[in-house]
This record gives structure tokens, C-alpha cells and sequence, in this order.
């Protein structure tokens, strides 16, 4: 498989943001900047960018409440994302939905989703508007290893199915459904025959591996597009923090961490891969580093700046005034 | 100007807006019908036959869809996110138990969560409402619980008239809204013209004026209201009656001119009384207008129970003439 040169400078370069990102955005909860919970996608940057890399504009995402890197690998603008996590009224959605809740319309992206499973219907219906409009788009829904036990996942599959709707389900298997093992937690041994069993075919791939999501997303959503109706995605891939920022993790074993960082990294893999083949050398992989570390450096610094909500905007954007209260 | 039942106007309704405009379209269980079956597909449109004929007009903008009420809510808001103008029905309103999350933590939150930038004209139709022996799980009125969420617009019409002017303005809204048909007044007439037209979200129907009290009532109380105070007349008792027409938005200040006018409030609705509307209206007129008020406040609504099936309970459970007589009488003893 043949990627141009183009692509995969900015495959890198979306996963190393997202890395950044999510690491600084750790340590300013860490030092209490950033407020709420936050859910970190650092270790799982190859399954965003590996299944956006297929997608323009007007094909749209749905996320999680993990969705930082879905929505930076869509578009997201990085500096307004980091103002949204800040609680700042010049964020992405005006300091109104913060972390979990991160979203841009004119990009495609129908938004991070605080709740398990809460995002495939909607994709389901952002597919079906494709079809009824026979535009070849196709919606594609990121969800986790702990939504594919609720029934609005299960709902959705099948009446995308029903409906023959260009929805692709991108299932990212990191096992744990937040401190509970995906062993325990899915109640057959096969999960993608058990999805399959929907009547859609599923590509698994190595969520550490750039290439391989890359390659199982692109049947996947060219099997959507051609309107062959949903398809899915599995990557499997260890996130590299907690479930949320604070996390004390007491389900891993000795060592996993450590493994994960060590062994499953999209990032290493990605250079090694490029050093094998020469398509990029290390001076231009190192470019990208320093420009990135530099975007989000900014991007923090901005986003300590950028002004504060006041209390009258609590009520803007509720479209109803109840004026009893007021 | 021709007689149509609620149902019929509804339906017409639906028919101009899909005909205006093709970003239109209506999805849910069996509103064609017969999807997939050796029979006549679209013989059916909708249970309570709402969407009849939608289908034969335009087949691939009526969708019929297994029993799956979160993916129904759910592919309406994400096809109203990227611009269609769906309308789903969910059948019976109590059926919101099994499809609130779309309902309450996605569609409602999307446009205030994404910081404005979000628009999700989807509208969900429900029928609703006691009245049918149909028991605890489909009769319930709903429109009071999903009037305490912000992020949602709540129409119930009361009649014919209103039903379709209210379902083409539902249409029009850029945002979501919840659509409360009394079922028990599907095949109630009035007079409804054949052409397009709307009617504005917030702005109550004066239903009756008078001097003496202020009746709000909702829904299918409506009538039984409007009943109740053609014969207080008779008696010498004259009455505003109001009718909300939306819940969310509410004309508040109608209610308040009113009860400011009359000082003396009564507030009718089907659903039970914890956390309602009737609760609601008299907490609005105890804050805001309570130097007016000449009596306490009366509320009637069912009573703190789940709907019964029996008709000799059902009737007992349901306000009824006698019940809002009394409580109109009450405030002037």
C-alpha cells in the first residue's frame, strides 16, 4: 500500500499533536488549571488518524468522552480546543461543553459525547441524511470496548443496517470500560463475530499501527461510500493514562504501563516504519516535533489569556428565555 | 372553511411541509407500514394514522424502522445536525422512558454544549394522554416532564386548528421539538383551512374571556375547560380560559395579564401533580403576581398515582367537569 508523502506528513504530524496536546492538558489538570473531568486519548492516536485520514469535511465523526484526539484529527482547531478545555468564553463551544462535549459543525465534527454509546444513533442519522441526500458522505462513530454492552450501540447497528445507511462503527477496544476489564465485561469470546452478526463486515487492525488502521478504515468506509451499507472498524490499543485524569488505575497488572509506552506506540512505530522505508527521514519527523511542541506551548499560553465567561452568557444559546427566575 | 379532525390536520401539515421541502422527512415504527411483508407498504402511516399516505408520495423520505426508539431520536438529531428536517414519531409518549437520553442528554444539549454553533431542527411527535383505558404505560401526558428541560421546545395542541399551524411552525424551528398530540382528540373537528400557516411558539390562545377567573388548562383539558365554563356562564360565572398552546416556550405573560386582571387562578392538566405544570403556572402567579390574587390558587390534575386501566377508575383519575367546576367555584366561595 502506497501513501503519498503528503498524507503522511500529516498523519504525523495529527498524531503528535494529539499526543502533546493530551500531555500538556494533563499536567494543567495536574497543576489545576483546567476544571472537570477529562479523558485522555494519549497511546490511541493511530486509530483517529488512521480512520480521518479517509474523510473530508463534510463526512462527519462522533466521538466520546475520550475525544480529543477524534475531534483533532478531524480539523478541531487546536487553539480553540484548548481554550474550551480552560473554560474559556473564546473556546471552540464558548466555554459551554468543555472537554467532553467538543465540537465543530463546519468541520464535520458532530461533537465529543459525555455518555457510553450515546453517539451511534446520531451518526446513524448524520448516514442516513447521506443516502437520502445521495451525497457520498459517510458518518463514522468512534465508541469504546464498554459501548458495544449498550443497547443504543446495538439499536443503531442494526437499523444502519436496516436502513443501509453509510455509517462506519469505529469500535476501539483499549479493555477497560472505565476500571472494569473487557474480559469480564463482554459476555462472548468473539466480539467481531458478534458485531458482524449485525450483518455488516468488520477490519480489525493493530491500534499501535499507523498503517494498519489506515488500510482496515479505508475498506471500511470505501465499503460505506459505495453504499453498501454500515461497516465497522476494530483497533485494539492500551490508553496510556486513566479512564480520567486522577485515576489511580489499580486494574492494571505490574508493568502494563509501562509495556504499553514502551512497546505499543503509534508514534515509534510510525518513525520506525518511515525509517525502514526512507518515505520520511528523521530531520523532517524532528521538524514536526518542535513545530508542534511550539503549536501547543501557544496554545496554552492563549488559552490562559483568553478571556472569562461572565454570568450573562449562562443563558445564550438556550433559544427559550424563562424570565420567572430572572 | 372545511371541518378536519386533528389527525387529518396533522397529516395535512406534514404532507405541505414535505412538498415545500424536500430536506423534509418523517421516520419512526410503521410510518409507512407493512415494510418488508408481502402486503401493501404504506397501507398503514403511523398507528394512530398520522403520517397515511406519506409514503405513497414520497417512499424514500417516509422510513419505516424496527422498535428502536433511541436510534429513531438519535438519527433524527444527527440528520437535523447536518441540515434535514426530520420528523420521527414515537408513538406513545410514554415510550420517552425508553429513548430519553437522545431525547434529554444529546438533542437538547447540542446547541447551548457547542456553544451555539449547532442548530437541530428535528421534531419528535408523540401521542399522548389518558382517556383510552390504555393503562399505566400508554397514557401518560410527558409534555410536563420534558417542559423542565431546557433545550427543548414543548408544543400540545388542543384542537385541529392549532395542531397544524403549531406542526408547520414545529417544522419551521431550528431547534428541537417535542410534539404532544392528545390522542383522545385525533378525530375532534374544526375548522381548518386548506393553505399553509403558523402559528407562533409562545403566544397562548385565548380561548374564552371573562372577569371573574383565570383558567389555564393544556391539552385535552382544553375542551373539558372551555365545556365547564359555557355552563358557569349560564350561572352568572364568567371565565378566561388559556390555553399555552407550547409549554416551552410559555406565554407567561399572557397567564399573568390575566390572573393580574381576574385575581383569581385555576390550572387543569391531565398529568399528576408533583413537579407539574399545574405547580408550575401557580408558582409563576404566587411570584409574580401575588398582590393580584384575591382566593388561593386551585390546581387540578390527576392524583399521585400511575394511570389505571379500569374506565370507572380512568374516569375517576382524569380531571373532569366536576372537578374543575369545583375548583372555579372554590376560588370565588
Amino acid at each position: 500500500m502506497s501513501i503519498a508523502k503528503e498524507t503522511l506528513l500529516h498523519a504525523y504530524r495529527t498524531m503528535k499533536t494529539i499526543r502533546e496536546f493530551e500531555e500538556r492538558v494533563n499536567a494543567e489538570i495536574m497543576n489545576g488549571q483546567i476544571p472537570g473531568f477529562t479523558h485522555l486519548y494519549t497511546g490511541q492516536e493511530a486509530n483517529a488518524v488512521g480512520v480521518c485520514a479517509h474523510l473530508d469535511e463534510s463526512d462527519t465523526i462522533i466521538s466520546t468522552h475520550r475525544g480529543h484526539g477524534h475531534c483533532i484529527a478531524k480539523g478541531a482547531d487546536v487553539s480553540g480546543m484548548m481554550k474550551e478545555l480552560f473554560g474559556s468564553s473564546e473556546g471552540l463551544c464558548k466555554g459551554k461543553g468543555g472537554s467532553m462535549h467538543v465540537a465543530d459543525i463546519d468541520k464535520g465534527i458532530l461533537g465529543a459525547n459525555g455518555i457510553v454509546a450515546g453517539g451511534p444513533p446520531i451518526s446513524v442519522g448524520s448516514a442516513l441524511a447521506a443516502k437520502i441526500r445521495k451525497n457520498g458522505k459517510v458518518a463514522v462513530s468512534f465508541s469504546g470496548d464498554g459501548s458495544v454492552n449498550q443497547g443504543t450501540c446495538f439499536e443503531a447497528m442494526n437499523m444502519a443496517v436496516v436502513l443501509q445507511a453509510p455509517a462506519v462503527f469505529v469500535i476501539e477496544n483499549n479493555y477497560y470500560s472505565e476500571h472494569t476489564h473487557i474480559s469480564y465485561a463482554v459476555g462472548c469470546n468473539d466480539l467481531k463475530a458478534r458485531t458482524e452478526a449485525f450483518g455488516f463486515p468488520v477490519f480489525v487492525a493493530d491500534g499501535a499501527d499507523f498503517f494498519a488502521v489506515y488500510e482496515a478504515a479505508g475498506k471500511a468506509i470505501a465499503h460505506a461510500r459505495a453504499g453498501n451499507g454500515p461497516a465497522g472498524v476494530f483497533a485494539e490499543q492500551g490508553r496510556y493514562h486513566g479512564h480520567f485524569v486522577g485515576d489511580p488505575q489499580a486494574y492494571r497488572a505490574e508493568g502494563e504501563l509501562e509495556g504499553l509506552r514502551e512497546n505499543h506506540c503509534p508514534l515509534k512505530n510510525f518513525r520506525a516504519r518511515m525509517a525502514e522505508t526512507g518515505e520520511l527521514s528523521d530531520a523532517e519527523l524532528d521538524a514536526i516535533d518542535a513545530e508542534v511542541m511550539a503549536e501547543i506551548e501557544q496554545s496554552v499560553t492563549d488559552a490562559k489569556a483568553a478571556a472569562r465567561p461572565t454570568a450573562e452568557q449562562v443563558t445564550e444559546d438556550v433559544y427559550i428565555q424563562y424570565t420567572a427566575t430572572a | 372553511m372545511p371541518e378536519k379532525t386533528m389527525r387529518d390536520a396533522i397529516n395535512e401539515a406534514l404532507h405541505q411541509a414535505m412538498e415545500q421541502d424536500e430536506s423534509v422527512f418523517v421516520i419512526g415504527e410503521d410510518v409507512a407500514g407493512c415494510s418488508g411483508s408481502a402486503g401493501d407498504v404504506g397501507a398503514v402511516g403511523g398507528v394512530f394514522g398520522v403520517t397515511a399516505g406519506i409514503y405513497h408520495r414520497w417512499p424514500d423520505r417516509c422510513i419505516d424502522t424496527p422498535i428502536s426508539e433511541s436510534a429513531i431520536v438519535g438519527a433524527a438529531a444527527g440528520a437535523a445536525l447536518v441540515g434535514m428536517r426530520p420528523v420521527a414519531e414515537i408513538m406513545f409518549a410514554d415510550f420517552i422512558g425508553v429513548c430519553m437520553d437522545q431525547i434529554v442528554n444529546q438533542m437538547a444539549k447540542f446547541r447551548y454544549m457547542f456553544g451555539g454553533k449547532s442548530r437541530c431542527p428535528a421534531v419528535i411527535r408523540f401521542a399522548s394522554g389518558g382517556g383510552f383505558s390504555a393503562a399505566g404505560q400508554h397514557s401518560q401526558a410527558m409534555y410536563q416532564v420534558m417542559t423542565s428541560f431546557p433545550g427543548l421546545k414543548v408544543v400540545v395542541p388542543s384542537n385541529a386548528y392549532d395542531a397544524k399551524g403549531l406542526m408547520l411552525s414545529a417544522i419551521q424551528d431550528d431547534d428541537p421539538v417535542l410534539f404532544f398530540e392528545p390522542k383522545i382528540l385525533y378525530q375532534e373537528t374544526a375548522d381548518v383551512p386548506d393553505e399553509m400557516y403558523t402559528i407562533p411558539f409562545g403566544e397562548a390562545n385565548f380561548v374564552r374571556e371573562g372577569d371573574d377567573v383565570t383558567v389555564v388548562a393544556f391539552g385535552q383539558m382544553v375542551p373539558k375547560a372551555a365545556a365547564v365554563i359555557d355552563a358557569l356562564a349560564e350561572e352568572g360565572i364568567s371565565c378566561d380560559l388559556i390555553d399555552p398552546r407550547t409549554t416551552s416556550p410559555l406565554d407567561e405573560n399572557a397567564i399573568l395579564e390575566s390572573v393580574e386582571a381576574t385575581g383569581r387562578l385555576v390550572v387543569v392538566d391531565e398529568a399528576p401533580p408533583r413537579c407539574g405544570l399545574t405547580a408550575d403556572i401557580a408558582g409563576l402567579a404566587a411570584d409574580k403576581a401575588f398582590s393580584s390574587l384575591k382566593a388561593p390558587i386551585k390546581q387540578v390534575s390527576a392524583p399521585h398515582s400511575p394511570t389505571p386501566f379500569s374506565p370507572e377508575l380512568e374516569a375517576a383519575y382524569l380531571p373532569d367537569a366536576d372537578k374543575i367546576t369545583a375548583a372555579i367555584k372554590a376560588t370565588l366561595a
